[in-house]
Formats: C-alpha cells, structure tokens, sequence
C-alpha cells in the first residue's frame, strides 16, 4: 500500500529563485530564511520518497483566464518550465508519475471532485521553487512529482473547506494504491500577503503563525475561515493558504511536527517552513 | 472591486472576481503574452501599437503609458498578469509596492520589515 509519510509547507514566491541562482542564500537579508531548510532536506534525503504529490497555484503560465480550471492535475511522465516574463531562469524538467496520477484521477473523480487532468502542463514557480529548495542545484530529477493546481487568482475560488475536502479524498486515493512506494505532500505558497493596491505590502505575524498551529493539530478551525476571511485577516494572496490546507488534508492518520520555522517578511510575504510526519490510519 | 465588500476590512483591495476579468480581459490577455521574448520586444519597439492589437480601453492605455498600477488594477488588470507587465520595465514586487501605496521602494521595504515584525 502506498504510504503518505510526511508533509511540508513552503513559500514558493519567484524572488527565492532569483536568491538561489545569484547564491545570495546567506547575505542577511536571506540567511534567516535559508537556513531553516537544512533539517527538512536531511528528512528527505534520509526517508527517500518516491512521490511528492504538490499543491501549488499556476500565476499565469500554463493557464490564463480564458479557460481557468478551479482545480487541475498533471497525470505525465514529465513536466517543463517556462519563461514566466519577469526574468527568473527556466529550470530544467521535473519527473511526473503517470500511473499514480490516473489512479488518483480515477478515484477523486468518482468521489465527486470534477479536475481538470493534464497531460501537458508547463509548471511555473509554484511548483518549481519549493523542488529547488528541498534539492538545490536542480538534483529533483530523481524524485516522481504530481502537480495539484488550485486556483487562487480568479473568483469565484475553492473555500477552504472544499480544498480541504480534496486533500482528504487524495489522502484516500494514495491509501488504496496497491504499489509499496513513499509519497510526501508539499503545500505550497502563502502565507499572508498582499501584492495589490494601496492595501499592498500586508503582513499578519499573529494570523501566520495561528495557521501553522492550526495546521498541525486543529486543521478543521482554518476550513471555518471563508477566502474573503483570509483576504481580511492575510492580505489579498493569503487565499494561497489554501494549498497549506488542501495538504494537510491529505494527512488522515497521525501528525507529528517535526521542525518548523516563520519569517517575515519574505519579498512581501510571511514565509511558513514547516515539516509533519504522518503514520497512516490502521 | 473592494466597495462590493463594505461589510470587510479590505481598503485598499482589489478582488478579481468576474466582473473585473470581463472588463480586464484584453488587458490581461496582453501582459499574459509577455511570457515571450518576442511579444516583449514587440511591445518595446511599439507600445501603442501593441495595446492596439489586444484593444485595450483608453482608460488602460493610459494606465499603461503612466506606469498606473492601481489605474490598471481599476480597469480590470489582474496583480498575476500585471506583473508580467511591470516586470518587463524591471520592477520587482517592492516597486511595485511602492508606487501602489505612493511611498519610496525602501519607505515600502521598510514598512515590510515593520509588518513582519509584527508591529501593526
């Protein structure tokens, strides 16, 4: 039976990107932030996944509004880069697991979940940074990854009750799974943020840090918060959470946190670095 | 789009909700085109002539030719497309920031540190 075995939350933002390529990672404005992710490469590197199952949100690569999916998954063999526009350097291709896709395709479906499924999908910061994170210098290419794209930039969007209910479903999916194989789940993104109008430049400490403790052991308290609670309470962007609770969603057996690091700010972001193990229902 | 939301503390925000992508859609649709090299170096060579070709509004044109991030949040211009757009003038997130809240790129970064701190 496959085995989710543990989960982490990332910032994705495209200015980590930038920091990497010019090995900026320990000037002062970085190090706070780089250095916390030391202990969560080592985790991966001991445990070996074989799959990370990845949310994340598309910033206008592969999807534009002229047909905007409100959830999407890639079931290929393998994903590209792209040029985003603004200048950050295009990472070679990440692995896919095809087989695994179409299962959990096949069973979210069936239980109600109506995604859009990819074959091809350029996949774009979201997705990129957090793999370069957890191996630097593009070492990713080992490890099989299913992109899980949810829409966070054009309303009307999944609550975060649904999201929620669709990392429970794909925790489901990968427990009925026949293959022995490992999988880890990232959520990506966040935390609070604002990009947009004279509100720009929000940033909620009090706010970030509540959802990671709530992340960890009173995950349905964030699926009570509607998107416009989380604009009020993290700035426009802060809907990104939603890929934070669609992972731990995924999670339905017992959560243990094993490191955990907040800083802000981050470009204009509160960056969450978190880091659960997860033993799978009996 | 945030006077649809009186009832919420979101001053200064705005939702892109239907209403916004419809009225936005040329000009989304040409910041989405800037992804590639050769529409950057269209659009460079030929500003008028490029917001033209995707129809933009007068009021948009105008946003674009001033920089005018909140006049193109107004006219329907999504921060994800708009982006694009002000990241082909070299402008990072700060400067952007910075121009939205009418405040200096290091003003803004500072009022980031502050924020992050957890002094609001």
């Amino acid at each position: 039976m496959a085995n989710i075995i543990g989960a982490i939350t990332t910032s994705h933002i495209p200015a980590i990107a930038n920091a990497m390529a010019n090995g900026l990672e320990q000037t002062p404005y970085w190090k706070p932030f780089f250095d916390a992710y030391p202990p969560v490469r080592d985790w991966l590197n001991e445990k070996k996944p074989d799959v990370i199952i990845l949310f994340y949100n598309d910033h206008g690569l592969e999807f534009f509004i002229d047909k905007k999916p409100t959830f999407a998954m890639g079931v290929a063999d393998e994903y590209h880069n792209s040029d985003e526009g603004w200048g950050i350097p295009t990472i070679p291709p990440v692995t896919g697991e095809s087989e695994l896709s179409w299962h959990i395709a096949n069973s979210i479906v069936d239980e109600g979940f109506d995604m859009t499924i990819c074959q091809e999908m350029r996949v774009d910061h979201g997705l990129t940074v957090p793999l370069n994170l957890m191996w630097p210098g593009h070492q990713y290419g080992h490890v099989k990854v299913i992109p899980v794209c949810i829409n966070c930039e054009q309303y009307p969007m999944p609550q975060p009750w649904r999201t929620f209910e669709l990392g429970k479903a794909i925790g489901r999916a990968v427990a009925s799974y026949e293959k022995d194989i490992n999988v880890v789940v990232f959520g990506t993104g966040g935390m609070s943020h604002q990009l947009d109008g004279e509100r720009a430049g929000f940033i909620n400490r009090a706010f970030d840090i509540d959802c990671l403790d709530k992340l960890v052991s009173d995950p349905e308290a964030l699926t009570k918060y509607t998107n416009l609670d989380l604009v009020e309470q993290g700035g426009a962007q802060a809907v990104e959470l939603n890929m934070h609770i669609a992972m731990r969603g995924t999670l339905l057996g017992k959560v243990t946190e094993l490191h955990r690091n907040y800083h802000a700010p981050i470009s204009n972001t509160g960056s969450g670095l978190m880091l659960l193990e997860h033993e799978m229902p009996k | 789009m945030a006077s649809n939301y009186t009832d919420r503390k979101l001053q200064g925000t705005y939702l892109f909700d239907g209403q916004m992508a419809k009225k936005g859609y040329g000009l989304n649709k040409m910041c989405y085109s800037f992804n590639d090299q050769t529409a950057r170096d269209e659009f460079n060579a030929d500003p008028e002539a490029y917001c033209e070709k995707f129809k933009l509004t007068e009021a948009q044109k105008e946003a674009i030719r001033n920089r005018d991030v909140i006049g193109l949040l107004r006219e329907g211009g999504s921060i994800y497309y708009l982006a694009k757009f002000t990241g082909l003038l070299k402008l990072n997130m700060q400067d952007i920031g910075g121009l939205q809240t009418g405040m200096s790129t290091d003003e803004f970064k500072a009022m980031l540190e502050k924020n992050g701190r957890g002094e609001v």
